[in-house]
């Protein structure tokens, strides 16, 4: 456990390094997400970053493409980028490491970035797999505010109807969105009721819980319950610095040197 | 040539294992052989084109070789942005098979009319066009799609368009090559589609001397090809049942002007095109009405 909560902690630091580096946006959705994925690559998928498209691997479809940072940290503390250096490619002339996610980088399923398009490639993945006879398990991490798209609608529909309980869904319920709270643009309130009316296993939990997500995250992934499955991750845009924490603010600016110095401080307190 | 294509998808994939339709609830009394016979690598995926896309593009990058299915702009207009991001950039070996190009839903309405999609499609990187102008070359289409690793586009016609080859005379089915359909002298005709029939009617009954070649295949024209007709040809007309902006025509002359451009081409050759005049014709009519609506005949050279 203590182990994941480091993991998270260290996506944390990387992201807001990468994204003071690059004068890069949206860091407040790679806070929120991270402990999401630590709980994932530290004890929930089967892949291997020696051999990133073995056929036998779990799959994750990061749909929330814009917190790249926070994905592209995961991989690389799990190996994934040996042969890249992440600081000296981030977003720089020429290099893959775009600041939406890229599948032309090891470990990335899917390049991402236009709202409401993973989904349904994990639909069709998780299909091919049932229908291929493997047993590996697909998720998908999801932002709150991409539930405005009407593709991931058709998806959801689609994934029940098709009994795709290899399928499992994460999201990033944040409650924010570009341009305010996701009540004042487009509520998504009562979620946990319309997945469940959509033929879904639902649970809420606390997504900055390690042991809540992982328990969660762990039942899920053996389940067979011929219905598709969603975690709605309860978390906080920005989270674990005070001050971009629930702040609009960080989903567009990056931190400057001094917020560093102030992000990491808070953090490594956190973390003791 | 729609029940040709889909009973060749269907002989081919007896062989081919890979092979994988997914329809968007449309093709009733078309699809059921494949669907029948092929029930694990069948998929109605409702009517949500853009889901229907994203799940082509993900059982393709699990190793299926997808086809898509439905009506004109639903597989395509209305899942653009999953064509381009979900398919082509991520070369997924999705191709979309469009039913009922241009009018051949005539009294359906404008939602019907397959108009704009050549633009639309022709403007994603790696997207390979077919557009076949009889049950012969939407035959030799099957083939070749089910061949071609990645992501393709083909525009049919519905029924009933008479065959355009003899016995002897077999369609050249590659990309970026017009198939000859009959020869003449000074002026070539370039058409692309159904309508090149009704086009070879009106050459035979005004007992003109021009030449018919039909255009299987649409952009990234072969460069010899081109250079050795815009020679032999200086006066070239294009014909398509589809939008002025951004279709066939258009795709004809940016390539001999870009020869022209870089003089490999020393004359540029006077191209006229016929192609509905970027309109929308909302009254009901047939086909063949509506194609006389928007002037796609050579009367109106």
């Amino acid at each position: 456990m203590k182990d994941v909560a480091a993991f998270a902690n260290n996506i944390r630091c990387r992201s807001l390094e990468l994204c003071n580096l690059k004068r890069t946006s949206h860091i407040g959705g790679a806070l929120s997400v991270a402990d999401i994925l630590a709980v994932l690559y530290c004890s929930i998928l089967d892949v291997d970053p020696e051999q990133p498209e073995l056929q036998n691997r779990d799959r994750l479809y990061f749909s929330k493409g814009h917190a790249c940072v926070a994905l592209y940290a995961a991989l690389e503390l799990k190996g994934f980028f040996r042969d890249h250096d992440l600081s000296a490619s981030f977003a720089e002339d020429g290099t893959y490491f775009t600041s939406h996610v890229n599948h032309n980088l090891p470990g990335i399923e899917l390049s991402t970035g236009s709202l409401g398009h993973a989904l349904g490639v994990a639909c069709g993945c998780a299909l091919a797999l049932k229908r291929k006879g493997l047993t590996n398990s697909v998720f998908v991490i999801l932002s709150d505010g991409e539930l405005d798209e009407g593709s991931n609608w058709e998806a959801i529909l689609f994934a029940a109807h098709h009994k795709l309980d290899n399928l499992t869904i994460v999201i990033d319920y944040n409650k924010m969105q570009s341009f305010g709270t996701v009540s004042a643009v487009m509520s998504l309130d009562p979620l946990a009721d319309k997945f469940r009316a959509f033929n879904w296993d639902v649970t809420e939990v606390d997504g900055h819980s390690i042991d809540e997500l992982q328990s969660q995250l762990s039942t899920y992934k053996v389940e067979q319950t011929g219905r598709p499955k969603c975690v709605i991750a309860h978390t906080t845009k920005g989270k674990g610095v005070s001050f971009m924490e629930n702040n609009l603010l960080w989903h567009y600016r990056s931190p400057s040197d001094a917020d560093l110095v102030t992000a990491y401080s808070e953090l490594m307190a956190n973390n003791a | 040539m729609r029940n040709t294509f889909i009973n060749t998808l269907c002989e081919l994939a007896e062989v081919n294992k890979d092979i994988f339709l997914v329809c968007g609830d449309l093709g009733y009394s078309v699809l059921e052989p494949f669907a029948n016979r092929f029930p694990d690598r069948f998929l109605n995926a409702g009517i949500a084109e853009q889901n229907m896309t994203a799940v082509a593009a993900g059982l393709a990058l699990e190793g299926y070789n997808v086809f898509t299915y439905s009506i004109g702009n639903f597989p395509t207009l209305r899942c653009l942005e999953q064509i381009r991001y979900d398919v082509a950039y991520h070369q997924a070996n999705v191709k979309i098979i469009a039913v009922a190009a241009g009018y051949a839903y005539g009294p359906l309405g404008v939602s019907h009319h397959t108009t704009e999609d050549i633009a639309a499609l022709r403007a994603i990187p790696g997207m390979i066009i077919g557009s076949p102008a009889d049950p012969t070359e939407a035959q030799m289409m099957a083939h070749f799609m089910s061949n071609h690793q990645g992501p393709g586009y083909v525009r049919l016609n519905k029924v009933g368009e008479p065959v355009l080859y003899g016995n002897e005379h077999q369609p050249v089915i590659k990309p970026g090559r017009f198939s000859p359909i009959r020869t003449g002298s000074k002026t070539l005709v370039l058409s692309t589609g159904s309508i090149t029939h009704s086009i070879l009617k009106e050459l035979e009954s005004q007992n003109r001397n021009w030449a018919l070649w039909s255009a299987p295949f649409i952009g990234n024209y072969d460069r010899n090809m081109l250079l050795e007709l815009c020679q032999m040809y200086p006066d070239i007309v294009t014909v398509e049942e589809h939008q002025s902006n951004g279709g066939f025509g258009s795709s004809v002359v940016e390539a001999i002007n870009d020869l022209y451009a870089t003089r490999q081409l020393s004359t540029m050759p006077r191209v006229r095109r016929i192609a509905i005049p970027n309109k929308f014709i909302g009254t009901s009519g047939s086909q063949e009405y509506l194609r006389m609506q928007a002037g796609l005949s050579l009367a109106t050279l």
